[in-house]
């Protein structure tokens, strides 16, 4: 049956963006990441989802290297994007942080103007050439972030004067505004409102027909509606990986059964 | 099948709660079958019309059903083997409630039939089959409740077994009709009759398929072996 009314489930492909092989992350003694393989595929929502502690953010931040801030953290394993070691010593984090974007939970905007907070990203990174190419580049993330309509009289008041929810789609547009391959979410919607959580969702909806998105939520009905695939973490291990509609009606492993039936925290 | 406790205890006495409505219908289901047969085989009225009355209890169990089930899905969210457990109450639910409707069909015609002359043996038949059915239907329920996916998959197989009775009662009214052409109004409603037990026995497989996607998270996919309710008119029945 092929109803047309029925969402839209398939991924754009099936090739891998983004693979882990065999990642480990130690915080000090703290063994907090074991042996994770997974594929990132390439113009698909994939969500994390696990307890507290479980790894799943660990895990995300390994992925455009913001571990490397943490000082006792260690990171074992391969993580490539394209097929390229990220932690090659060639790789430089900071463009690989322009290439695999980030927002996190609590929208935080630079104490500048909307406009400024868009266009820090391409200034930095030199990617235009002209004043003209600079605010097409700021009108098309905005516009990508669907705040566009709210904010176009008024580019020059501060980001930090918006609402939540449009902080955080300013923050969206931030990330969005260096052309990144891979957007890395850490709970993008746990500070915001339902109303602002929809619209962020129907932006993420719309966003993975030029990225990957990887999402992590504590949301389990989040990741349910955003995502294609589903990746479970207990404990430091990747414990199951999926297509989602699988995950929530008929998991595999009797944790992942546990944790999204509301039977283990 | 997960047998741990949720953390939110109240969501274990939801489902309880829907589950327990299931298996009083299935228990009303079950007696007013048995009853209806009872009835036609005794031509008791009185019974028949307690039967008739019964099946509103039935149907108001099957909307209370539905309505705890909407409740369920709208407050609690349920995923993975909660979710199937809601979808197949609500399944099973509908299945019941139309076996509800096969009982209270066949005590109607109990009066009716009291008015004709007796079909030599037919009512006897009749309340045979109707034992084998209830017996299944029992036992998919009986599934139901031990998340037994094996025991389901037997009640599929012996499905065939109603089928069978089913085929030889056609033959045997067929037989009354041509010997002498008076029966032949008492035995349609006879056939109407086998004809709607042997209907329940395919309630009780659905019941039984039910069982299966709850355990496993999939429909059985082989097909059940399957002697053709509709049996072969013509020569050898002559």
């Amino acid at each position: 049956m092929n109803d047309m009314r029925i969402a839209d489930r398939t991924v754009s492909s099936d090739t891998a963006k983004m693979t882990a092989r065999g990642v480990q992350v130690y915080y000090g003694e703290n063994h907090a990441l074991k042996d994770v393989d997974i594929d990132i595929l390439g113009g698909t929502v994939t969500a994390f989802i696990g307890p507290s502690g479980c790894g799943k953010s660990t895990f995300l931040r390994c992925l455009n290297r913001m571990n490397d801030t943490v000082s006792i953290a260690r990171v074992l394993g391969e993580i490539k994007l394209d097929g390229e070691d990220i932690y090659d010593k060639s790789v430089d984090p900071v463009t690989l942080r322009a290439r695999v974007g980030m927002v996190f939970q609590k929208p935080n905007p630079f104490p500048k103007s909307i406009y400024d907070n868009v266009a820090y990203g391409p200034k930095i990174h030199g990617l235009t050439k002209s004043k003209a190419e600079l605010d097409q580049v700021v009108e098309t993330s905005l516009k990508k972030a669907a705040l566009w309509n709210e904010v176009k009289d008024r580019l020059h008041a501060p980001g930090t004067g918006l609402s939540g929810g449009q902080q955080q789609r300013l923050c969206i547009a931030r990330a969005i505004a260096t052309s990144p391959e891979v957007l890395l979410m850490d709970e993008p919607c746990s500070a915001l409102d339902p109303i602002a959580t929809a619209q962020v969702e129907e932006l993420i909806d719309e966003l993975r027909s030029q990225f990957s998105v990887v999402i992590v939520t504590h949301s389990m009905q989040q990741a349910a509606r955003v995502s294609q695939r589903t990746a479970f973490f207990h404990l430091g291990h990747l414990v199951e990986y999926g297509e989602t509609g699988q995950i929530f009606t008929n998991p595999q492993d009797p944790r992942t059964e546990s944790y999204i039936t509301g039977r283990i925290g | 099948m997960n047998t741990e406790k949720h953390i939110v205890s109240s969501f274990d006495r939801d489902l309880e709660g829907v589950q327990a409505m299931v298996m009083k219908m299935g228990g009303l289901v079950e007696a007013a079958m048995l009853d209806a047969a009872e009835a036609l085989d005794t031509r008791d009225i009185e019974l028949a019309a307690r039967v008739r009355r019964g099946d509103k209890v039935i149907d108001e169990l099957e909307e209370r059903i539905h309505e705890e089930c909407a409740r369920l899905i709208a407050l609690r969210s349920p995923t993975a083997s909660d979710l199937r457990t809601v979808l197949t109450v609500m399944r099973i639910a509908a299945n019941l409630e139309r076996c509800g409707d096969y009982a209270k069909n066949l005590a109607k015609r109990v009066p009716v039939l009291n008015e004709m002359a007796i079909v030599a043996g037919a009512t006897g038949s009749i309340r045979r089959m109707t034992r084998t059915v209830v017996l299944l239907l029992k036992d998919a329920l009986d599934a139901y409740i031990m998340r037994d996916a094996h025991m389901a998959q037997d009640v599929r197989l012996r499905d065939q077994e109603v089928d069978q009775m089913y085929n030889a009662i056609f033959r045997e009214f067929l037989t009354h009709m041509l010997e002498d052409t008076r029966n032949i109004t008492a035995c349609m409603h006879l056939h109407f009759i086998a004809k709607n037990i042997e209907r329940v026995g395919d309630h009780a497989t659905g019941v039984a398929e039910q069982v299966i996607y709850l355990v496993t998270g999939a429909m059985p996919d082989d097909e059940r072996p399957k002697d053709s309710a509709i049996p072969a008119i013509g020569t050898e029945a002559g």
